[in-house]
């Protein structure tokens, strides 16, 4: 295991990222708000390249108290991971599919030190 | 950024954006092309049954070979005044034709493409489609239109027939001579069968034609008698008969799904649905029993669902039926059926649906290129229950045995 220095926190905006590569290994490293992340640029699902894929925030469903919808909207606090391959979408916090838990991206430690963005490999 | 430089075996690959429509095919794909290689595909024969060639970005030029002059000139005239902002004349898709991309997270599926296309030397078409093929480790790739696979849809049968002769001349004079890899199966202009013969007479013999399609997305009774002398020039020559599923938002229970996945979900597969029973009810396979009858596009989940529901109302009303000799269902497994998109959340049900339909000896691979759900070869290579002949069988051998072109 070791640490690979990534770039500068301040150098990466909310929802930037940065792709790295070891060999054959794959990683995209995320700054989502105030957190960073890091997982392999491989898609559970057929192989796709996932880390290559959008930001996006959530899409919420609004009801009222008589259970009608009354329309759907972007969350202003939870973003996912989009495969362009085919749209599987994953929650930054889990690594999971946010339509079924059982299907997760691989996930990476990643730390912030003194600045400076690392991703434990 | 030091320190990375300390690390010189970590780079930064491919930028640090997203991919989007103006992304390399080869960049979109890199990852198949790591299985291709992983998995050993090059040592398969694959055969993509189903790819899509995106007719809209050349409408211009395909225009340009519809025969009636009137018609011709229509779809022309929006060509000549782009200022007026005009959309393609003639060109009929319905709803949900631009929503395939889910809001531009599904990037290569938008019909627009602004990939860089380097290769001058063949039409710009081509380009795109043989990175894909040499990214997935494809040697045969069958191309159909997109748009056009609703041209069924068309209240004028002179549109219908026009822009279907109008697409095959475009096909085999300017993109097919691109690749020989590249086939197609021309569409049939279904809406008049005298048509239809005259298109089995003039690209029956093409080499890159390897058979024939019905636009699903209709509602011309398949078993109408106008139709046998289509069927029957199709058995006599050898040529595979496919029905191309689609959708078709307009359709009246359709309409109350508001969704385009709810209405992509039940309107690719009841299209074929209904053919396939008008087929197999109507005993076209006991009329024409050498003719190899293909179903493109709507998964196989539906299959083994229909096979139970015909058989068990069949020997109620057996009387309803009488040219069967059989069992609905032991028709629909002498029939063939692309894979995509392979429902397979469920393993055992796949399993179970392979069995059904014979899947080592009936199933054929079609990835459905570029769109949002399609699907690499890899999907059959993976599966635990599939012997390794029946892979082969699947991906490519199936198809070389039905299609004499390959």
């Amino acid at each position: 295991m070791k640490d690979i220095y990534v770039d500068d926190f301040d150098k990466l905006k909310h929802g930037e990222r940065r792709l790295i590569t070891n060999g054959r290994l794959e990683i995209g490293v995320f700054r989502v708000k105030d957190a960073i992340h890091a997982f392999l640029n491989v898609c559970p699902h057929q192989g796709g390249p996932v880390c290559q894929g959008r930001v996006m925030p959530r899409v919420e469903e609004h009801l009222s108290d008589d259970m009608k919808s009354v329309g759907m909207s972007f969350s202003d606090d939870e973003f996912h991971l989009v495969c362009p391959w085919h749209g599987y979408e994953f929650k930054f916090q889990t690594a999971s599919h946010v339509g079924s838990s059982s299907i997760s991206i691989r996930r990476y430690a990643t730390k912030v030190v003194e600045g400076r963005v690392y991703v434990s490999v | 950024m030091d320190e990375a430089r300390d690390v010189p075996e970590f780079r930064s690959f491919g930028g640090n954006e997203p991919l989007s429509t103006e992304s390399d095919t080869r960049e979109m794909l890199r990852n198949a092309a790591k299985y291709r290689d992983q998995k050993k595909l090059n040592d398969y024969f694959i055969v993509d049954l189903d790819t899509h060639h995106i007719e809209t970005g050349s409408w211009n030029e395909i225009v340009e070979f519809i025969e009636d002059p009137i018609l011709r000139e229509e779809a022309l005239s929006a060509k000549r005044k782009p200022e007026s902002r005009l959309g393609p004349v003639l060109f009929h898709a319905n709803g949900g034709m631009f929503s395939q991309s889910v809001s531009g997270r599904i990037p290569h599926s938008n019909l627009a493409s602004g990939e860089p296309r380097d290769d001058l030397s063949v039409h710009g078409d081509v380009v795109p489609l043989r990175r894909a093929m040499d990214s997935f480790g494809i040697d045969r790739m069958v191309m159909f239109p997109n748009a056009l696979l609703q041209v069924g849809t068309h209240p004028n049968v002179k549109v219908e027939v026009n822009l279907a002769f109008a697409y095959a001349k475009f096909m085999t004079e300017v993109v097919l001579p691109g690749d020989p890899r590249l086939k197609t199966m021309a569409l049939l202009p279904f809406s008049d069968p005298d048509a239809c013969v005259r298109m089995i007479d003039m690209y029956g013999d093409h080499p890159s034609v390897i058979g024939f399609t019905i636009t699903s997305v209709r509602h011309n009774p398949v078993h109408d008698n106008k139709y046998m002398r289509v069927y029957r020039m199709l058995e006599e020559r050898g040529l595979p008969l496919s029905f191309h599923a689609g959708y078709n938002w307009q359709d009246g229970y359709l309409r109350q799904l508001d969704k385009f996945l709810t209405m992509h979900a039940i309107s690719f597969v009841l299209c074929n649905m209904v053919h396939m029973t008008n087929w197999v009810m109507h005993g076209l396979s006991e009329r024409f029993p050498k003719l190899n009858v293909v179903w493109i596009e709507s998964g196989l989940a539906y299959v083994p669902f229909l096979m139970q529901r015909l058989d068990n109302e069949y020997l109620m009303r057996q009387s309803e039926a009488p040219l069967l000799k059989r069992l609905p269902s032991e028709y629909i497994k002498e029939m063939f059926h692309c894979c995509q998109p392979m429902e397979r959340t469920n393993l055992k049900l796949l399993e179970a649906t392979f069995e059904a339909i014979n899947a080592e000896s009936q199933l054929l691979f079609s990835s459905d290129w570029p769109h949002w759900d399609f699907d690499s070869p890899s999907i059959i290579t993976d599966l635990p229950f599939v012997s390794e002949q029946g892979k082969r069988n699947i991906l490519g051998e199936n198809a070389r045995r039905i299609y004499k072109k390959l």
